[in-house]
């Protein structure tokens, strides 16, 4: 099932502009919060790592994702989408009365949706439910997490740091998507959770830093993840929010562009930006 | 182990805490119910799940004192598959949690069971931080959630069997003290969402759960005396609410007093009220903490103090009754 480096690069450029076209389609929604965790999501998906498969996606022993973060929706949309769980058009009714793919992601609504989020700090709790299940049913199964930078805030996500190394859940990796911005500006400024590689590493994890946009060192770190025993792993991934149209966001003067979608005289300006690439 | 250190003063025999009734339950339906997980805020000798959780230790997880977390580990569970009960006070299970119960549990319809102990003023001497009073009406306002007040060691026993018989969120509230006996024997009647009617009468409908029943039920002995006939209900269930239960009160009785353990605001009396309201209007009186917190004390004195005796629950009636003509 795994593909070539060169062909995940390729499904992360289809994956950001399917982001760009729902989310200036729905008029609403949050983009940017969606690129920079394309990298981590297109290895998660296409990469060889998540036991997932679209035609069975409530098999027991599947493996799990969980967007903890569940503004970027629309990245784990596209995803699914490309994985052929819907069609490929359904992605132009996000948000839309009816759509299977609310605002924030909906477990009713969806198979391939492992968790209703969207209430910030959530997911991590949820991850550890899911790995002392797969735990009790031996079933090999291993759940991720992505929570934001910005989530780690919340306390719930420290009480389920806490709990998971508690039982040593090797079966459980956190990515903590550090785009380094939160809604009202930066994450290092709001409340800023430095060293987070650190906090994780005092309860009992396993812990990485990566440049989070750079697809090989993904990879990379994902495998190691999944080869660590006795303990749970936490990827600290360091993105740059709306990763992909950083230029136009630049022209724009808006680095964060947190929480709206590109209007529709500046999209197919975004849509080149990604097409040709990141130098 | 049980030895519950206070109890509940009434004409009837004295039983078990539905707490101990619950934590004995769940012991012994571990084995029917083989995907029952049970998740533990360090509490459960409070509670008593730690029954539970020494029988099947592979199944019992203590994440500590966080129940946020605790909410959200147990949604995990129930999302790959489990039946998942989480338990503590009804003042932290609630209200320390309701975000992850709302966005975890609710929402996503998950087959979580949620049980909150020591719930209302009869825990007696901890004080108001510990004493869950407004859980019911917050567990009512979830979505979807099943809201269960048993009476006493029988009916929390049927209440523990049906909770883990339904798909989907519970909410079962138990209480700490020793209580009066409402029920005999293990085959009693138990509907999720059917009142039990253990008195009838024709004057008035005296309509309680949990604590209250006992008080309810001598509150009728004593009306009698005075030529008033009450019927009494067991409305174990908060929701679904019996409606046919409410209405043949209504219809057959002309006036209800509501008597609960609670706030006034969101408990049995509102569920009562707005259902009343709109099927048959007629004369209602209650019996609650009012708005106000607890404090420390004994059960007995604070269940005096705060006016949920038979003697307040006949007040009430003869009000009800009076509000008639």
């Amino acid at each position: 099932m795994s593909v070539s480096l060169d062909q995940l690069k390729a499904i992360g450029k289809e994956l950001r502009k399917d982001i760009l076209r729902m989310t200036t389609e729905a008029g609403s929604g949050h983009p940017s919060s969606s690129m920079s965790a394309v990298e981590v999501v297109a290895a998660l998906y296409f990469g060889g790592f998540l036991n997932f498969d679209a035609k069975n996606p409530k098999d027991p022993n599947r493996d799990r994702f969980i967007l903890s973060k569940g503004h970027a929706a629309p990245v784990l949309y596209a995803a699914l989408a490309h994985k052929g769980l819907f069609p490929h058009e359904e992605l132009m009714s996000l948000r839309k009365l009816g759509s299977r793919l609310e605002g924030h992601p909906n477990m009713l609504r969806l198979g391939g949706i492992e968790a209703s989020t969207g209430s910030l700090g959530q997911g991590l709790s949820m991850g550890v439910g899911y790995a002392l299940a797969a735990r009790l049913a031996k079933n090999g199964a291993h759940t991720y997490v992505m929570t934001g930078d910005g989530e780690l805030g919340q306390g719930q996500i420290w009480e389920a740091a806490a709990s998971a190394g508690k039982y040593g859940l090797d079966n459980l990796t956190c990515i903590v998507d550090r785009n380094g911005f939160q809604q009202t500006g930066s994450a290092f400024d709001v409340l800023n959770m430095d060293p987070i590689d650190g906090k994780f590493a005092a309860f009992g994890w396993s812990t990485q830093v990566i440049n989070g946009n750079d697809q090989q060192e993904v990879l990379d770190a994902l495998k190691r993840a999944r080869a660590t025993r006795g303990q749970p792993s936490c990827i600290v991934s360091l993105t740059r929010k709306g990763y992909g149209m950083l230029n136009l966001l630049a022209t724009l003067k808006d680095e964060n562009f947190h929480g709206k979608p590109m209007p529709a005289k500046h999209l197919e300006e975004a849509l080149a930006e990604v097409e040709a690439g990141v130098a | 182990m049980a030895g519950a250190s206070s109890s509940v003063k009434s004409t009837r025999p004295l039983g078990k805490a539905t707490r101990d009734a619950f934590g004995r339950a769940l012991e012994s339906l571990g084995e029917s119910f083989g995907s029952l997980v049970v998740v533990d805020a360090d509490v459960g000798n409070s509670t008593r799940t730690e029954w539970f959780g020494n029988k099947y230790p592979d199944r019992f997880f203590n994440v500590g004192i966080a129940e946020s977390n605790q909410v959200g580990v147990a949604a995990g569970l129930a999302a790959a598959g489990h039946i998942s009960l989480v338990s503590s006070f009804a003042a932290f299970i609630i209200c320390n949690a309701y975000d992850q119960l709302r966005m975890s549990v609710a929402y996503p319809k998950l087959n979580v069971k949620v049980v909150g102990s020591h719930a209302g003023i009869s825990i007696g001497e901890d004080g108001a931080s510990q004493m869950g009073i407004e859980d019911v009406g917050l567990a009512c306002s979830l979505p979807g959630f099943v809201v269960v007040v048993p009476s006493d060691e029988a009916s929390a026993r049927a209440a523990t069997a049906a909770m883990l018989a339904h798909q989907g969120p519970v909410y079962l509230r138990v209480g700490r003290p020793d209580v009066p006996k409402i029920y005999e024997g293990d085959n009693i009647p138990f509907t999720l969402g059917k009142a039990n009617k253990l008195a009838d009468g024709k004057d008035v409908t005296i309509i309680a759960n949990g604590l209250m029943v006992a008080p309810a039920l001598d509150a009728a002995e004593a009306l009698a005396a005075e030529g008033i006939s009450a019927r009494v209900l067991d409305m174990h269930t908060i929701k679904p609410i019996d409606r046919e239960a409410l209405k043949a009160a209504a219809e057959e009785t002309g006036a209800i007093v509501v008597a609960e353990e609670h706030l006034a605001h969101g408990g049995l009396g509102s569920v009562v009220a707005m259902n009343v309201a709109e099927i048959k209007p007629v004369p209602i009186r209650y019996v609650n903490i009012g708005d106000q917190f607890g404090e420390s004390g004994s059960p007995e004195a604070l269940i005096e103090a705060y006016g949920l005796t038979a003697t307040h629950v006949a007040a009430a009636a003869r009000a009800a009754v009076a509000a008639k003509k």
